[in-house]
């Protein structure tokens, strides 16, 4: 059977199970358009490639599958960059497939060429340019194996126009290879971590992004409550053990409660399972921590030691690891640790936002999450109402919390949302954003009134770039500079230019009931909220400091 | 300073020298030699990497193997390196060649 390149493409991702791809056409990919018009699977148009490649994360990060994001060669490849970073640092297997321009032309400086394999080389977890129609179908059952193995993460397939109109002879496609999968845990490991705990006084769970991905919640919940082992989840790990659990403490870190740092600092035994002791969660490194032994455990061995030496580690699936240490450890009620907790917990309360405006970011954001029905996904952008998210959300189930951790990518939430959408079509997705972020992917507004999708995007609006605002008067001296907006857009209006039903909240008509109505009403909506632009996010631990030395936490109640 | 050589077997293909030498300059590793060649009657390169010998090593090793191209990792320690300093009758040699094909302006 003679078939182009191009259909090749397409014949392998269906075969590979995918169904919806995003992307933007442009001269060097038509004809893998072409060959997907004569595809069962949806392309999604976005309208912008960066908003392409967060809807395909939006769809991987929702379901824990790779997604695919189609763009043209040039300005087109480099639009996605960002979006294939971001995947990087936040593991979430992103598949981009690039036009490029034909292979004779390479390096030539034809129109809108750019050398997509060596400028994706840092940002993804391999990046490859196919020389030959033969070579794709190969290709890409690798880039899928790869994408999806041991700790996910981005692949590009750069792939020139002549290559993907050569016709080849095809007579049998690659199978999909099973995941590469670390070795199980020895029994000898597993004996001495349970062994640790039980010689420990004050052990804790600090836990990341590397349990849901290895879908270990219901094992690290079991683990937890057997031996009493409070738990700290961070940003990326939100959602990953039960918010309501007495042993759960919140997020750590930069801005986790206060109470949360000061037990870390107490612990004797450090339980790291699934996490990369990232600065914004350790703060400075040499004081996290100090009085525990640390068990590392990783699927990626570069990980172990990289930041904090471990006492012991493993390299392995946590949920293999979990699957064998759950009935190994004793139960026990850990009454002492747990009545130290209390009294810190006492002593550092949470801020107390009952005196403040409905509106108030914190009170808001806890009416959405009481307001929300269990099974909703959030995506937020990066900012302040990220962070109030993480603080004052209950992610009630793994995987529900869609964010940009590492990069920390301004723009990311809309069009992520937009993607946890078209993959969860039962369920509601809530973006909440800022009136810094939206603008950096507004455009993707026009995508979501395409697909009249189940979105409803709250735009935290106090008319500045408030993180920045925030750094500014704490860290310099106040001087306010490029971090206020000269104007602010009528973003209710732009919404309905967009076609899409918009809201501007007001703080004395405001009710729980206006929220709970456009939680359950079908179809995307845009909720303007006006934020008091002094609101600063606290507790706060200053840039190089320690986790102990926050600012703004309340020291009585 | 210690040094130490990194022996990589690698897949040949353009592109595995600027994946090689891209993960030394984005993670702030010092790289201070390359020796690279094909192995004959194979589709693979032996590289070379000499490499002060400091504390990052390990994760320098770890973050080698990572890389999709890169088959194996060995490390030599007190490997006689001096060969890399030694080049120079190499380039006495090339340079004794001669120019070669004149470049655009002088031709």
């Amino acid at each position: 059977m003679k078939l182009t390149g191009a259909e090749i493409i397409v014949r392998c991702l269906e075969r590979l199970g995918i169904t919806t791809v995003t992307g933007i056409p442009g001269g060097s990919n038509l004809p893998m358009y072409d060959a997907l018009y004569h595809s069962t699977i949806r392309h999604v148009l976005a309208r912008h490639e960066q908003g392409a490649g967060f809807i395909a994360q939006g769809i991987a990060r929702s379901t824990g599958k790779p997604a695919v994001c189609l763009a043209t060669s040039g300005p087109g490849a480099t639009n996605l960059i960002t979006a294939i970073a971001d995947a990087r640092l936040d593991s979430v297997p992103l598949i981009a497939i690039t036009g490029q321009v034909p292979l004779p032309m390479i390096g030539t400086d034809a129109f809108q060429e750019v050398d997509m394999h060596g400028l994706t080389i840092p940002v993804t977890k391999h990046t490859f340019l196919v020389r030959s129609a033969g070579d794709i179908a190969e290709t890409i059952h690798e880039a899928f194996y790869i994408a999806a193995s041991g700790r996910p993460g981005p692949v590009v397939i750069d792939i020139p126009k002549d290559i993907q109109s050569e016709a080849v002879d095809i007579t049998t496609w690659p199978e999909m290879k099973p995941l590469f999968r670390e070795a199980e845990p020895s029994e000898a490991d597993i004996r001495r971590i349970a062994e640790m705990i039980h010689c420990a006084e004050r052990p804790l769970l600090y836990i990341g992004g590397g349990i849901i991905s290895s879908h270990a919640s219901p094992l690290i919940e079991a683990l937890s409550e057997k031996n009493s082992i409070p738990v700290t989840a961070t940003l990326m790990g939100l959602g990953a053990y039960p918010p309501e659990s007495p042993l759960y403490l919140g997020m750590l870190g930069m801005h986790g409660e206060l109470s949360t740092n000061m037990i870390i600092d107490e612990a004797d035994l450090l339980l790291a399972f699934g996490v990369r002791f990232d600065d914004r969660a350790t703060g400075k490194v040499e004081a996290f921590s100090r009085h525990a032994s640390i068990v590392h455990v990783d699927i990626d061995h570069s990980e172990i030691d990289k930041i904090k030496q471990s006492n012991v580690s493993l390299i392995a699936d946590i949920a293999d690891v979990l699957k064998k240490l759950v009935p190994r450890v004793n139960e026990s009620s850990r009454a002492e640790w747990r009545a130290r907790i209390h009294t810190l917990q006492r002593q550092y309360p949470p801020e107390d936002t009952g005196a403040y405006s409905p509106l108030h970011p914190l009170r808001f954001i806890r009416s959405l999450s009481d307001n929300a029905a269990p099974g909703t996904l959030v995506t937020t952008d990066v900012g302040q109402h990220q962070m109030w998210t993480a603080q004052r959300y209950t992610f009630r189930k793994p995987g529900t919390f869609l964010t940009s951790g590492g990069l920390g990518t301004m723009g990311f939430g809309l069009p992520a949302a937009i993607g946890a959408a078209l993959a969860n079509p039962e369920e509601t997705v809530i973006c909440i954003s800022g009136d810094g972020s939206i603008l950096m992917n507004i455009q993707e507004l026009a995508t979501l009134a395409d697909y009249d999708l189940n979105v409803k995007l709250f735009i935290m609006n106090n008319n500045h770039l408030g993180l920045v605002r925030q750094q500014q008067e704490l860290f310099y001296s106040g001087h306010l500079y490029a971090s206020g907006f000269i104007t602010s857009p009528d973003f209710a209006a732009l919404g309905r230019g967009f076609g899409i039903r918009s809201i501007t909240l007001d703080e004395n008509s405001f009710t729980g009931e206006m929220l709970g109505e456009v939680l359950h009403s079908p179809g995307p909506c845009l909720i303007e909220v006006p934020v008091n632009s002094d609101i600063n996010v606290m507790p706060m631990v200053p840039p190089g400091k320690s986790n102990r030395e926050m600012i703004g936490g309340r020291t009585n109640g | 300073m210690d040094k130490i050589i990194i022996e990589l077997i690698v897949r040949n293909h353009p592109g595995v020298m600027s994946q090689v030498t891209g993960l030394f300059s984005r993670r702030a590793f010092n790289l201070e030699g390359i020796l690279c060649a094909a192995l004959t009657g194979t589709k693979e390169s032996r590289m070379f990497l000499l490499v002060a010998k400091d504390t990052r090593l390990p994760q320098i090793l770890k973050q080698l193997e990572k890389l999709y191209d890169v088959l194996s990792v060995a490390t030599h320690l007190g490997a006689d390196y001096s060969f890399y300093h030694e080049l120079s009758a190499l380039w006495q040699r090339v340079e004794a060649a001669g120019p070669g094909i004149q470049n655009a302006e002088s031709a």
